[in-house]
């Protein structure tokens, strides 16, 4: 009895021991939620799967989806967007946000700046796609087609035409991201020491000098965490197409997506070989291109530092 | 903090006034363009919450048929939705309950999974540390979008599905949050673990009873950010909920989406009122929101 009590005593002082109790959650976790699905996803790629039977097909499913012209469209869709966030919801939150950094205006006022860009943020994807579909109806009654009628357009089938159907998107990621992106770049501004701005003013930089050589070098880190989760985001982004559309088969497929594909082709069409495979070559571009980016930016070696 | 100190400047005798003249009339126009900027993107955040708002007034059907916009026809205005969505709202209110008990579980166990995770990343060394801190970074660059089939497929074989349970295990050990923590544990001394060692506290009482209290800034960032998460979920739940009576808010919302409705009156103003809960948390915690929100991005 006594030499129980006295192993336990030494298990819960155990400098040793608690590290890895601690951790213990997240290895947990992580295996039977993460690493396994990722090795599932893999292993149901080069399968063929039927209700109650499994057949090992090879790369039969790669090359299925090598000629398909739908998954190379919505390929192309993801892409596409994921781009157009890149350069619409970088520049614009870090100029807002470079503008309340300046010494520039009453505190107040860009305080309440701040708190109301973030408030299209707090809303769910349900919600935001229920409002921009009907503010994009095609009635001319709508608001966007009252502002084209002003402008002395006839009411445009918003959701109809592939071009402004990707605007709708555009402008759902812009409502709830820009808030966002303004704020992780403040946080980077606020960090950077005013002495720099100081010492290039008395070498007679201008402002716009100033954002390029100082301001900018500055900031890199936070711009490569936003460009890190704008490409996932960009890549990944399905419900917001589902909401808008009110359903996953948009006209011409315009707002299919690489999710939206794999959720047809597993979800709604139960063949989840395939759409394991949609899913694999996600992941590689994700991957890829992000661990491209934070290596060549030095990321990774300094946070696991 | 620092309004209340006194300037350390002493009182400037002032440059030659023609100098300072065309500087103050140059800022002045710099405020304007400011506050223009400012006011253009307040009004484009602002619009779409204001339109659904105003078709909390009118009748669903008509809203459907004729979209959003900014006014209202008051032949058909009133308060009639708002009377409905409180005495005869069907399920919204369950739905509402169930998002509320998902997401008071998910945020506790979150944070106190996370806590835990993060605390012995950050204050000891392991073998292996390294290796499993790569594991937490992938996380955060992997797509959840990616894993849902093998997680759902592996849900339906585990018998799980149509369970809080399954909604909410999977997101325990948050790669967000257990990042957010240890960078708030790293800037702690560690003279409190050795402190607490010398008396004699266990490894694990120091980090319940020494560092847990410490973290309660860290703590009310972390939580608005995942109440928000689990309060807004959508794509996970929709794979793991069959049963009509375990739908979130969000889910429920979802299915008055459909073209054969015959009233809509629910799906907008249910909408609406889902916002609510999550505004009034953000206008009482700002701070909180921002800091949560900003958690993962790395600064300097």
């Amino acid at each position: 009895m006594r030499d129980q009590g006295d192993r336990m005593r030494k298990l819960l002082y155990s400098q040793k021991l608690a590290p890895y109790l601690f951790i213990l959650p997240f290895i947990l976790t992580f295996g039977l939620f993460w690493l396994y699905p990722v090795i599932q996803a893999v292993v149901m790629s080069f399968q063929k799967i039927l209700p109650g039977m499994t057949t090992y097909i090879g790369t039969t499913n790669y090359s299925r989806l090598f000629g398909d012209r739908i998954f190379w469209l919505a390929l192309t869709n993801s892409v596409r967007y994921m781009v157009l966030t890149l350069v619409l919801l970088i520049p614009i939150p870090l100029l807002l946000a470079v503008l309340i950094n300046s010494k520039l205006g009453n505190p107040k006022i860009k305080n309440f700046f701040k708190s109301t860009m973030f408030v299209p943020a707090l809303t769910s994807v349900v919600v935001a796609g229920i409002v921009f579909r009907f503010l994009f109806s095609e009635s001319d009654s709508a608001l966007m087609n009252s502002i084209v009628e002003f402008f002395g357009f006839g009411p445009v089938k918003w959701l109809k035409h592939d071009l402004t159907g990707l605007a709708a998107l555009l402008v759902i990621a812009m409502w709830r991201w820009t808030g966002v992106n303004m704020m992780y770049f403040l946080a980077g501004l606020q960090a950077i020491p005013t002495e720099l701005y100081e010492s290039a003013s008395i070498d007679g930089a201008n402002a716009w000098q100033k954002f390029w050589s100082v301001t900018v070098p500055n900031i890199k880190p936070t711009i490569v965490y936003v460009v890190t989760i704008s490409v996932y985001g960009g890549l990944a982004m399905f419900l917001e197409s589902l909401m808008l559309y009110g359903n996953n088969n948009s006209p011409f497929n315009q707002g299919l997506t690489i999710v939206g594909y794999l959720y047809r082709m597993g979800i709604e069409k139960n063949d989840m070989g395939y759409a394991s495979a949609v899913g694999v070559v996600l992941l590689v571009l994700v991957l890829t291109i992000n661990l491209i980016q934070l290596t060549a930016t030095g990321t990774f070696k300094k946070e696991t530092r | 903090m620092t309004t209340t100190q006194p300037s350390p400047r002493p009182a400037n005798p002032g440059p030659a006034p023609t100098r300072r003249t065309p500087k103050k009339t140059r800022t002045l126009g710099q405020r304007i363009f400011l506050y223009a900027v400012f006011a253009f993107a307040v009004l484009l955040c602002l619009i779409p919450l204001w339109a659904i708002l105003m078709a909390t007034f009118q009748p669903g059907n008509m809203v459907f048929r004729n979209g959003l916009n900014l006014g209202l026809d008051f032949s058909s205005a009133g308060l009639q939705n708002w009377v409905m969505l409180f005495t005869d709202s069907g399920s919204y209110f369950v739905w509402f309950g169930n998002s509320l008990i998902i997401t008071l579980l998910q945020t506790a166990g979150t944070l106190l999974v996370s806590s835990f995770v993060a605390y012995g990343f950050a204050m000891y060394e392991f073998r292996f540390k390294t290796a499993l801190f790569v594991c937490v970074l992938i996380i955060l660059t992997i797509p959840f979008e990616m894993l849902m089939l093998p997680l759902y497929v592996q849900i339906n074989n585990w018998k799980m599905s149509d369970s809080y349970l399954a909604i909410i295990l999977p997101f325990l050990a948050s790669a967000t949050t257990i990042f957010f923590f240890r960078q708030f544990l790293r800037g702690m001394p560690r003279d409190i673990l050795e402190a607490g060692r010398i008396d004699g506290v266990t490894e694990f009482g120091i980090f319940f009873r020494l560092i847990l209290p410490l973290m309660k800034p860290a703590i009310a960032a972390m939580a608005i950010l995942n109440a928000m998460a689990s309060w807004n979920n959508f794509l996970w739940p929709l794979l793991v909920l069959r049963t009509p009576g375990k739908y979130t808010l969000p889910i429920g919302l979802n299915t008055l989406l459909t073209p054969y409705g015959n009233d809509y009156s629910l799906l907008f103003i249910g909408a609406f009122f889902s916002i609510i809960p999550i505004l009034i948390l953000f206008l009482l915690f700002q701070r909180f929101f921002i800091e949560g929100m900003t958690a993962g991005a790395v600064k300097g």
